[in-house]
């Protein structure tokens, strides 16, 4: 049984704040061509918050510059598919109605901020950019919101710090300036790719709570791209996993947790380090990521697959839909999720 | 940061000191019989030696003599006094009549760099590997590739002789036009590091993550390319010119001697060729002022550019 689950019928007006469907991106390379991204589906409701989950080099970073139109043209080319905002195809529109949604619709977060921000210009001046540029704002209207957004996210003695360098920040506050700049024109949409992963442990649970505090305040929708389970499970919504530019696995968090439908998403689970089964030499996932100039055939997890069969080296597998609007992209979801249940 | 260039100056002093004493040293402590030197091929007479052993303190010899010399002459250099040289002349007034031929010249050159070689490097860097791009990397290779010894009286037949486009020489007084060839000649070296300098900055900072931060802000190309980009492109670039201005100002003994310009290489060229030390030493020693004094600009000019650079 195949389905798709974001049927091609589906209704602007009904639909979804941001949709993508069946997005193919490749990079063309002097070594050939890579392809990052194979038939990418997901979507995003207004308020809600989407982990996207994904090893480097899954194609998770990429999906979201293509999101934001931000993709380095060359070597990366948008081969098909489509990306809705509020119902319409970003794809088809001219670079310049991109760029008037960059920042005021969907905005976006790094993961290093140290390098994301120009070394060469005061924060303040970092922030109050988007304000006067986008927002049409003076100089002095610019300064005194760039200001109260630092203030938002919770930078002590904003006021004093707006002429302050980057580099004069600590990794933290760093990378609040960054979310202070992304949220200058109140977007619909954040992306926050990898934000914490720059970060110490203590203070990834800070920008984390500080990014969900947020985004419930400013009724946002998140798309949070991370490798990091544990990042995922307190802040999210919906988790979508991805393989090879493929999701793989795509559920709500409490029944991804509980029971995971895809081999890869149960292998990512147990190299978790846990307290309750010390002693135990830590499970890992075997063998790398595939070369995404050569993707095995069939399904493209199937050399690491412990539940490898003859169909998955040899059939592409479809997403299996399996209730609750879970779907999983493997031959054996059903057998997979049992497994886990019974563990 | 104010302390910082208190400690440069003081390590200034010492630099200069130094470097007079080497300079003065090479000059002079090699030389067998000076007042021959002086007096080249023809014959000295008793009465003449015994004027000039007492004019110049020849009568100490030794290590001891030639330092008794050397404090001899930095107590005159410390009060403005550079001495005369071997044909009689004031130094200070030689260099008084060079130095404003020889910072025309200087500055010509690095306009003409500045002008072509950081507006072409910047278009180049925006367009890399176009035909623009690739045109540029040969024609700078060539240019730095071609000694000035080559290129100067190159330039000099086809444009100045047989073309007639520009004066061939520069004469005594030379006219800002007079001096427009030989500056080009003398900037096309700075010119061709600016191109390459600029471009390999502006390449790498377009793929710097704060560009792809600004495409977020949805800012104009143009303003990510101009503010953000070029600002931060230009800091090794400017860090280059000034180092290079610097090098210019100390005067060009090649270019000027090719288009008979009476700048400073010029003169130091004719003083040493003439082995006329004092005049080798005094116009070094104010060389060594001006490189000195050029070097802590530019180091301040740095930290003011790049807010990362922080002196102690």
């Amino acid at each position: 049984m195949t389905v798709n689950p974001t049927p091609a019928s589906a209704t602007p007006e009904g639909g979804h704040l941001l949709e993508l469907r069946d997005l193919h991106v490749e990079f063309r390379t002097n070594e050939g061509v890579a392809r990052v991204i194979n038939g990418v589906s997901y979507h995003l409701d207004a308020g809600e918050t989407l982990a996207v989950l994904g090893e480097s080099g899954s194609g998770k970073s990429v999906t979201a510059q293509a999101i934001m139109g931000i993709l380095d043209t060359p070597p990366a080319f948008v081969r098909s598919g489509q990306i809705l905002y509020k119902g319409e195809d970003l794809l088809t529109r001219s670079e310049e109605q991109r760029r008037q949604v960059r920042g005021k619709e969907i905005a976006m977060i790094f993961q290093d901020a140290l390098s994301a921000l120009n070394p060469v210009f005061p924060v303040g001046w970092q922030i109050g950019e988007t304000l006067r540029q986008r927002a049409g704002m003076s100089r002095a209207d610019a300064r005194r919101r760039a200001v109260e957004l630092m203030d938002l996210v919770k930078i002590p003695g904003a006021a004093k710090r707006i002429g302050d360098y980057p580099h004069q920040f600590s990794g933290g506050m760093r990378q609040r300036v960054m979310i202070a700049m992304a949220l200058a024109l109140d977007p619909k949409v954040l992306i926050a790719d990898e934000p914490t992963t720059a970060l110490d442990v203590t203070v990834q649970a800070q920008i984390m709570d500080l990014l969900a505090d947020l985004r419930r305040e400013l009724n946002m929708a998140m798309i949070l791209i991370t490798h990091d389970l544990g990042v995922v499970a307190g802040v999210a919504d919906r988790i979508a996993v991805m393989y090879a530019g493929r999701i793989v696995e795509h559920a709500d968090v409490r029944s991804l947790y509980k029971a995971p439908a895809h081999p890869y998403t149960k292998g990512l689970l147990e190299s978790i380090p846990r307290l309750d089964v010390r002693g135990q030499e830590l499970s890992t996932i075997k063998g790398l990521p595939p070369n995404l100039m050569r993707i095995p055939s069939g399904c493209p997890f199937h050399p690491r697959c412990p539940y490898v069969q003859q169909v998955c080296v040899d059939e592409v597998p479809h997403d299996l839909v399996l209730g609750d609007g879970r779907t999983s992209a493997c031959h054996f979801a059903q057998e997979v999720r049992d497994d886990s249940v019974a563990r | 940061m104010f302390r910082y260039i208190l400690r440069r100056l003081l390590q200034m002093v010492l630099a200069f000191f130094g470097t007079t004493l080497i300079v003065y040293a090479l000059t002079f402590a090699g030389q067998g019989d000076p007042i021959q030197a002086l007096a080249g091929e023809r014959p000295v007479t008793p009465a003449q030696r015994a004027y000039l052993t007492e004019k110049y303190n020849l009568d100490q010899t030794g290590v001891g003599g030639f330092f008794y010399r050397y404090f001899d002459y930095v107590k005159d250099l410390l009060q403005g006094n550079l001495g005369e040289s071997l044909t009689g002349r004031s130094i200070g007034d030689i260099l008084q009549q060079a130095w404003p031929v020889t910072v025309r010249l200087a500055l010509i050159a690095l306009a003409v760099a500045i002008i072509f070689g950081v507006t072409a490097g910047v278009l180049a860097g925006i367009r890399r590997a176009s035909i623009f791009d690739n045109s540029t990397l040969v024609l700078t290779l060539l240019v730095l590739g071609i000694p000035t010894i080559v290129l100067a009286p190159l330039a000099q037949y086809f444009l100045g002789v047989k073309w007639q486009l520009f004066p061939p020489t520069a004469g005594s007084d030379p006219t800002f036009y007079a001096l427009l060839l030989p500056g080009i000649v003398l900037g096309s070296l700075s010119l061709a590091t600016a191109l390459r300098l600029t471009r390999a900055s502006v390449a790498e900072n377009l793929r710097a993550d704060y560009v792809r931060t600004a495409r977020s802000k949805g800012l104009v190309k143009r303003r990510i390319v101009v503010v953000h980009v070029l600002r931060n492109s230009l800091i090794p670039v400017v860090t280059f010119l000034g180092v290079e201005l610097g090098n210019l100002m100390s005067g060009a003994i090649i270019t000027e001697g090719v288009f008979n310009i009476p700048g400073v290489g010029f003169n130091l060229f004719r003083g040493i060729r003439t082995e006329d030390g004092p005049l080798v030493v005094g116009i070094v020693s104010v060389l060594v002022v001006v490189y000195l004094v050029s070097n802590l600009v530019v180091d301040v000019l740095y930290a003011v550019l790049d807010p990362r650079i922080r002196y102690e």
